[in-house]
């Protein structure tokens, strides 16, 4: 008998203290009351671990970091979100899609509303991850031990594109057809030079990439699976493993880089750069320096410790702030514009101009040159230098200072300069004077494919970092006078692209001259 | 001495791990090459090229027929009977007529009435293509093939 109520007492207790022992086993530990008990957390969950325990106040400036690399972060969180939802109505076919985003617009419980912050989600993103690159590059913080992540976050960037553009595609609207129309052709378009050269019947791998992206020689049912596929999951399973690798390499090459340090091996992690050694006995938890989750100097390490702040609350309250941020302003532009969506998909009429979204128009413009070296060439070429970049300026002074200091900034504005005036004059001849094919009609084509203003253009800035280079003799000077040449160019040509193209792709100097048919 | 014509034996565990890691390392190469080989399909899954435009004596000498969900158009002169493709040679858009030949409304190529390029990124002239004659007596237009421009079909 005693048993039997003492059995069930103990049950009753279990009971009663359900609330408290589920919170336990679900958080395996209070709410932390110290810094010391703030760090632990953050070591010991899989979701905070992959900040370090401590960060230095550099790395939390507004005006170094502009929280650029977390508003990617972020923003891909929102996608990641907003896109499983839209997945809920979506249907992957040239029948079903174009009505299931009607249906996700005018019938589905804020279906439009959750559309259009994908769609400003994603917008905002690619504007994020450009300025997140200018920014890393502009305070060197490419050098050395950063190199390979410079590499990588040029992959992140490419697949940031590739994200868009194959979510593009999915409404199954002019706009999408087209534009994917020609960006498969773009990816046949090395049959432009194979032609020019007459090995096309030896070696067409122009048609075998279209055939790769398509599934078939015309955008239909086989390319809408394809993109659909890549859009839901090989891209953003991709994008996060790369993102992981990323932010994890930042931490391991101690931290946001910042002036005045060069990380030595011994200086990785947090504060010290000397790591203060302890035997296991004395160290009877994790080992990241007793000294470091505790406020004030330490005589032990002859190091200033307040140089670094604990990451919670301080990393975690910014990154956190910066996520509000933007969700806040998908949200604004999410309720005050609406996605668009043209007519359905008709094969046999484009819209005229056929724009691709904001962010290709530079390249389009270019495309409008010659379809191989604007769409291929120039833009390998780009990113096979931009990543080399990291490899052949290897000077070590200055990193995490804004343009390496006033030299740098005056590079920059002199190469603003050039960039622009070039890239202006690389638009206004040929619209004003036509290009070769008006000036030598009988031209073979290989002259018009080679010489056209795109790859006059790359060529021209090329020859400004050299001039650069050999002026200041710093490699670094030469890098920020390229990378600033492209960024101007990237922005006049997109600028043309989006303003001042009109139908048939001639210029206007505003949409409200364009033709009306 | 063991030198290379009398080898160390290797010894028989360090022989089968080499072969077991030998082994995976082909297994995997294999099966990354054999999936590899998905994403092309051998046959691609469209309709053959070949459009039916009717019976030849639709066609006598000054006829302009567009066919618009082929996008081709096809015309007759006393010379005979010739297809065109409306396909864009840039990057594929569909380009429309105007008084002085076909505009490209995508980057702005121009061809001139018989698809030679005027002006623009197109690389090359709009493709014309070959035209037969089905067995019920209506003319066949191949869109997938190519001939050279200026090639009439006699009726
Ligand atoms: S597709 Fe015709 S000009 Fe580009």
């Amino acid at each position: 008998m005693t048993t039997k109520t003492s059995g069930l007492g103990l049950f009753w207790q279990n009971v009663v203290s359900l609330p408290s022992s589920l919170r336990e086993s679900f958080a395996r530990r209070s709410a932390p009351t110290s810094d010391r008990a703030r760090s632990q957390s953050i070591f010991a969950n899989i979701f905070l671990h992959i900040h370090s325990t401590r960060v230095h106040p550099h790395a939390l400036r507004l005006s170094y970091t502009w929280g650029l690399g977390v508003a990617s972060a972020a923003l891909f969180f929102i996608l990641t979100v907003t896109g499983v939802l839209l997945m809920i109505y979506y249907k992957p076919s040239t029948e079903l899609a174009y009505q299931s985003i009607k249906d996700l617009h005018y019938v589905v419980p804020t279906g439009r509303f959750i559309r259009n912050i994908h769609r400003w989600a994603a917008q905002l993103m690619v504007i994020t991850v450009l300025l997140h690159m200018a920014r890393v590059f502009y305070t060197g913080s490419y050098k050395k031990p950063r190199e390979f992540n410079w590499v990588i976050g040029l992959g992140l960037f490419v697949l940031t594109l590739a994200l868009s553009f194959t979510g593009y595609l999915l409404p199954w609207d002019q706009l999408a057809y087209w534009a994917i129309t020609i960006g498969a052709n773009i990816a046949a378009s090395p049959t432009e030079l194979t032609d020019a050269i007459g090995i096309t019947h030896w070696f067409n791998i122009g048609a075998f990439q279209k055939e790769l992206l398509l599934g078939a020689s015309e955008v239909g049912e086989d390319a809408l699976i394809r993109f659909y596929v890549l859009h839901v999951m090989i891209l953003p399973i991709l994008l996060a493993i790369g993102m992981s690798a990323h932010i994890w390499r930042v931490r391991k090459d101690g931290g946001l880089s910042r002036p005045g340090r060069h990380t030595t091996a011994a200086g990785k992690g947090v504060g010290a750069s000397q790591p203060v050694p302890q035997t296991p006995s004395s160290s009877p938890t994790k080992t990241y320096g007793l000294m470091c989750v505790v406020k004030g100097k330490t005589p032990a390490t002859d190091q200033n410790l307040d140089e670094t702040v604990p990451s919670w609350p301080y990393l975690l309250r910014a990154e956190l702030l910066v996520l509000m941020v933007f969700t806040f302003f998908s949200l604004v532009l999410a309720y005050f514009f609406d996605a668009p969506l043209k007519e359905l998909a008709n094969p046999s009429v484009p819209e005229n101009p056929a724009k691709a979204p904001w962010y290709f128009l530079g390249l389009q413009e270019m495309v409008s040159y010659s379809a191989f070296i604007g769409g291929v060439v120039v833009p390998a070429v780009a990113m096979i230098g931009l990543a080399l970049i990291p490899y052949l300026d290897r000077e070590r002074e200055q990193v995490g200072v804004w343009f390496s200091g006033a030299v740098g900034r005056v590079v920059a504005w002199r190469s603003l300069v050039f960039g622009a005036i070039a890239a202006v004059a690389m638009v206004a001849i040929p619209v004003n004077f036509g290009w070769l094919r008006n000036w030598f009609p009988g031209i073979p084509q290989l002259w018009i494919i080679l010489i056209n203003p795109g790859t006059i253009l790359t060529a021209l800035y090329v020859l400004w970092s050299v001039y650069e280079l050999k002026r200041s003799g710093s490699t670094r000077m030469a890098a920020i006078a390229l990378f600033t040449c492209f960024l101007v160019g990237f922005a006049i040509l997109t600028t043309v692209g989006t303003v001042f193209r009109g139908p048939n792709w001639d210029f206007y100097w505003w949409p409200s001259q364009w033709p009306t048919h | 001495m063991p030198g290379r014509l009398d080898p160390k034996p290797i010894p028989r565990r360090d022989f089968l791990g080499l072969a077991g890691l030998w082994s995976a390392a082909i297994a995997i190469v294999g099966s990354v090459a054999g999936m590899a080989q998905l994403p092309k399909p051998r046959v691609l899954p469209e309709a053959a090229g070949t459009v039916k435009v009717g019976p030849a004596t639709a066609y006598p000498a000054g006829t302009v027929k567009v066919f618009t969900d082929h996008r081709i158009r096809v015309i007759a002169t006393d010379q005979g009977v010739a297809a065109m493709s409306l396909i864009c040679t840039h990057l594929g858009c569909v380009v429309a007529e105007g008084p002085d030949g076909f505009h490209c409304p995508c980057h702005g190529s121009r061809f001139d009435a018989q698809g030679r390029v005027l002006g623009g990124p197109a690389p090359r002239a709009l493709h014309w293509l070959p035209i037969s004659r089905a067995a019920d007596g209506s003319l066949l237009v191949d869109t997938k093939g190519d001939v050279p421009p200026g090639t009439f079909y006699e009726v």
